[in-house]
């Protein structure tokens, strides 16, 4: 779905030569796939995002997007059309006053005729589970509500693949829990491939692959077991690890037997189980 | 405080008056107002005050919520009522006269008439606006103004503009409302002083609320783009403006309204 040869990135506005966002970046996003890129700030993760729609182009190196290259500008409407974005900030994201209008402004923009519009708009607002705030202005909502009107926007549009570039960021506990099982669901039903830019380590438990990220560079990936069971290596890039597995860490370094993979309550409590 | 404006807001309520076609809405309404200034008869305005009396009923807006309108501009309607009396020359003897102050029948018959003047045309507009969401308000405006295109009116433009800055009217009211409390929570005084003190006092206000602003406007930019909007070029809608029976009525209703504005 995304594919990336030896990516470098810089700033436009960025005096300096050498001094890059993104440094070789080569990566291989598959159809279907849940991706999580994480990293603190400054560590290039939204940059990157931003480089797989088409809002920034390439340095050196080229992006695809379900085999277009990102660089081509006759091409940038349809990767826009295939790999959607939603944004952090919910407010600065929605377009008009109605939330269906909302909704409808992506399929407006593509130029599909009235009774296609409504019905996908229909269909996605119930998949995010908005379908009865479809007649309610957009700042009467709470921020998880309007993070989820802004992915319906991005699905009525039909894309192959959503990037989201820290959706959950300005999110109160319960606003980020709606939108983060939207996403899973978007990827487990509907099989939609997600990249998901985040710095909420929880968050990225339930992925099928993290990459993270640091001064412009992948520095480790793999599924979450495994880029987990590396506390130190995380924590050394200023990342925290999940509690479940910072327990199982420190447990080995006290001495007992368990595995340092655990990532939920109960693989760990199975887990300590088994040794007694 | 800032909450209380309810000019441009739109009250979602189904009723015959939301469901109408909002070019004919827009149409009626500038009607209305020019017959607000046609008319200088007192039955005339009965008239008037029935015909949006009637509207506001089949709208089933709260009327309190209209009124609730006028608050910020009373005191302009005040203002606009005073002058009127003081300096409308009269032909007959003054009422009052107190120095060079003269008061004349006609000044208070005319300062009366446009108080009403003011406060109807407010209710008027206030009542499209309330009944009309934004969407459809601007799809008004673009089609009505989509025949100037070829004159080089950019139409779409003025429209999205619209939609936009209405969007962010409650955004930004919401922003300037936490941007206030943490400056009085620093200490800033918003409230007292001169008019030249309290001007001063706005600008660690506004300087905030703008660089948010245009913040704003950027990260809106990307993310529209990134939602493939290209201007109005090859843009299609989901509602299509339809002209139903219900703005045949309307219509009728309005011609009967007109003429009988003419007759008095």
């Amino acid at each position: 779905m995304i594919k990336t040869n030896n990516l470098y990135f810089r700033y436009s506005d960025e005096k300096e030569e050498d001094k890059y966002a993104l440094k070789n970046i080569n990566l291989h996003i598959n159809d279907g796939e849940f991706v999580v890129i994480i990293g603190h700030n400054g560590s290039g993760k939204s940059t990157l995002s931003k480089l797989f729609n088409g809002i920034f182009y390439p340095t050196s190196g080229k992006i695809y997007i379900d085999g277009l290259d990102t660089s081509d500008e006759e091409l940038i409407w349809e990767i826009r059309k295939r790999a959607g974005m939603v944004f952090q900030n919910p407010d600065n994201q929605l377009v008009a006053t109605i939330v269906e209008e909302d909704v409808a402004f992506g399929p407006e923009n593509l130029g599909l005729p009235s009774e296609v519009i409504r019905q996908r708009v229909d269909e996605a607002l119930e998949s995010v589970k908005m379908g009865e705030f479809k007649r309610k202005p957009p700042h009467h909502l709470s921020g998880g509500q309007k993070q989820r009107v802004a992915i319906a926007g991005i699905l009525a549009m039909k894309p192959k693949c959503i990037i989201f570039d820290e959706p959950t960021a300005m999110l109160d506990p319960s606003g980020r829990k709606e939108v983060i099982q939207t996403i899973q669901n978007l990827n487990k039903v509907d099989k939609m491939t997600v990249v998901h830019v985040t710095h909420y380590m929880d968050e990225a438990v339930n992925a099928d692959r993290i990459i993270v990220m640091d001064g412009g560079q992948i520095v480790l990936e793999g599924t979450p077991k495994e880029v987990f069971s590396q506390v130190e290596t995380i924590q050394r890039l200023g990342l925290d690890v999940p509690q479940v597995t910072l327990l199982s860490h420190e447990l080995k370094k006290s001495g007992i037997e368990v595995s340092t993979e655990n990532l939920t309550v109960d693989e760990l409590v199975e887990n300590l189980c088994q040794l007694i | 405080m800032l909450r209380d404006i309810t000019i441009g807001q739109y009250y979602s309520v189904p009723s015959s008056i939301h469901k109408m076609d909002p070019r004919f809405k827009i149409m009626g309404s500038i009607l209305y107002l020019v017959s607000l200034f046609l008319i200088n008869q007192i039955f005339a305005y009965a008239a008037v005050i029935l015909f949006i009396g009637l509207v506001i009923k089949l709208s089933k807006v709260p009327l309190n919520f209209i009124l609730k309108g006028l608050k910020p501009v009373f005191m302009l309607i005040l203002f606009a009522f005073v002058i009127n009396i003081f300096f409308t020359p009269g032909e007959g003897d003054a009422l009052i006269k107190a120095g060079f102050v003269k008061i004349y029948p006609e000044g208070i018959e005319r300062a009366f008439f446009m108080a009403i003047r003011l406060v109807l045309l407010i209710v008027g507009t206030s009542v499209l606006t309330l009944t009309t969401s934004p969407i459809e308000l601007t799809d008004g405006i673009e089609y009505l103004l989509s025949p100037f295109k070829k004159i080089g009116m950019p139409a779409h433009e003025l429209a999205m503009m619209m939609t936009i800055a209405l969007r962010f009217i409650p955004t930004l009211l919401e922003e300037t409302d936490k941007i206030m409390k943490a400056q009085m929570a620093r200490g800033a005084d918003f409230e007292s002083g001169n008019l030249m003190n309290r001007a001063k006092a706005l600008i660690p206000l506004l300087v905030p609320l703008f660089i948010s602003a245009f913040r704003r406007a950027d990260e809106l930019a990307m993310a529209m783009e990134a939602r493939c909007y290209k201007g109005g070029e090859g843009r299609t809608r989901m509602k299509v403006l339809k002209f139903t029976r219900l703005d045949l009525v309307g219509c009728l209703v309005m011609i009967v309204y007109l003429a009988t504005c003419i007759v008095l």
